[in-house]
């Protein structure tokens, strides 16, 4: 039977609805020069110069592969939170996410379509950081690409939770000083060095914070080609944490 | 299709504040109503819970019999809402984010001519951030109008805009009634009420202090005295 055109307005298929939007919002990330810097060239930057140095010290195994295991870590706290955070919150002082809320789209299908949005930009970032690492020599194992795929996915989810529990619950100024002010500091947290690496009681907090789980999840896959269970659970418990919390706390509008 | 808004003993309540304070009213389908009242009357707390935003503490709202804060993808896409504060994304620029936002409904207006009749081409490689207030109102209302809403909630949609602009917004917003729509325009505009509604609704400190058709409210007077004499001393 062929299709009958609606005799009132009527929404697109769920499918498409969260498509559209999640190509916009990567079109939007892509295009903003300052989140370009943030999430690729900082990325790239940091994998060469782990990489020609010798310090800080990454611990066994090829530099190469430490310093590209560590930018893809660093990408996707920088996409997924830094980037995620600063757009949302400056979209709910717009107003954007209160008119969105009255499209077809709503709130389900906009949160689903940020998650399309920085896993698409995540691909991309993969397909440059590792061409690169590649290029210095990394080679990551075999056995731990899916591993690899699943600690990203992982970090993702748990940062994005975090990023939109930031973003809902904080002015949008305060958002971008808090965001890129802890993406300095977890940088040093386990992102790009190893948390065994780090001092004393420092190395076991950072194991703990979702910077350092993911950047030894990624670490471990990449170079050992090893499923970092416990890396796993501890993202998971923030993302839940961060994604219940968001759901209690998020506010739509400033 | 009558009463496709329903405001029924409406409240919600801020804290200390009471926004709305049992107000009722409702709308039919090809009229324009015209809410006004002061600031803090709680014209837009009434509007954000017939769009969804809002949930009410007493009593009920309806949007084509169904109860807005519930409603899933159906009863919005037969909605159209342009909000005061714009809702834009600021870095994008009007054609992409029309493109992307016509995607959400299966049947959307023609976006090129509706981007034509807005005087949207004149300034589409502009971003929003760098848009003139007018200009943003303009988007705004094309992105309210893309579902050819059956119902469409317009907060001060010829704020900012020139005399011709204007008119023209006017035009298409009794366009959209003619064509059976239900449009409920927010304004401090007296000569916009006068302009466009077939029915008037004045809110004072939360309540109705006047609902009618335009002549029963304004009975001989200006309307702007009825609303003077019916709001002095509750604006804030």
């Amino acid at each position: 039977m062929s299709a009958v055109a609606p005799d009132r307005p009527a929404a697109a298929p769920a499918r498409r609805r969260v498509l559209a939007r999640a190509s916009f919002e990567t079109r939007i990330l892509l295009a903003n020069g300052e989140q370009l810097l943030v999430s690729l060239v900082l990325p790239a930057l940091a994998l060469v110069a782990l990489t020609v140095s010798s310090v800080p010290d990454l611990g066994p195994g090829a530099r190469a592969d430490l310093a590209t295991a560590g930018a893809l870590a660093l990408a996707v706290v920088s996409t997924a939170f830094t980037g995620q955070a600063i757009s949302t919150g400056f979209d709910r002082r717009a107003g954007v996410l209160r008119l969105l809320g009255t499209t077809p789209l709503g709130r389900g299908g906009l949160l689903t379509a940020k998650c399309v949005a920085v896993l698409s930009v995540l691909g991309l970032q993969v397909v440059v950081l590792g061409a690169l690492g590649g290029a210095l020599g990394a080679r990551p194992q075999a056995g731990g690409i899916l591993p690899l795929l699943v600690s990203l996915v992982l970090g993702s989810a748990a940062f994005v939770a975090l990023a939109l529990l930031l973003a809902g619950t904080l002015r949008a100024e305060a958002v971008l000083a808090v965001a890129n002010l802890l993406w300095v500091l977890l940088l040093g947290l386990g992102v790009l060095v190893p948390t065994d690496r780090l001092p004393g009681a420092l190395a076991t907090v950072a194991a703990l914070l979702p910077s350092g789980a993911l950047g030894d999840a990624v670490r471990t896959a990449f170079v050992d080609g090893g499923w970092p269970w416990a890396q796993w659970a501890v993202l998971v418990g923030w993302g839940l944490v961060g994604a219940l919390l968001a759901r209690r706390y998020f506010r739509w509008s400033d | 299709m009558t009463g496709a808004v329903l405001v029924r003993e409406l409240r919600r309540s801020f804290a200390t504040t009471t926004a709305v304070d049992g107000a009722s009213w409702s709308a039919a389908a090809g009229t324009v109503t015209a809410l006004l009242g002061p600031n803090g009357a709680g014209k837009t707390t009434t509007v954000e819970c017939l769009e969804g935003l809002q949930r009410p503490d007493a009593g009920s709202v309806q949007v084509l019999g169904v109860d807005p804060w519930h409603a899933g993808p159906d009863l919005r896409a037969r909605v159209g809402v342009m909000l005061q504060e714009g809702g834009l994304a600021t870095t994008s620029r009007p054609l992409p984010l029309l493109r992307h936002l016509a995607a959400l409904y299966a049947e959307p207006a023609p976006l090129d001519e509706l981007v034509e009749r807005l005087g949207i081409t004149g300034f589409e490689r502009t971003t929003v951030r760098r848009m003139s207030g007018g200009q943003r109102q303009r988007v705004a209302l094309a992105a309210a109008l893309l579902p050819r809403p059956d119902v469409l909630f317009l907060d001060e949609p010829t704020a900012g805009l020139d005399p011709h602009a204007r008119l023209e917004v006017w035009d298409l917003v009794r366009a959209e009634a003619a064509r059976g729509a239900c449009v409920v325009v927010t304004t401090h505009s007296f000569e916009e009420a006068e302009r466009l509604a077939d029915r008037v609704v004045i809110m004072a400190s939360g309540r109705v202090v006047a609902d009618g058709t335009l002549d029963d409210v304004r009975a001989g007077r200006t309307l702007e005295d009825v609303y003077f004499a019916l709001t002095t001393g509750a604006a804030r």
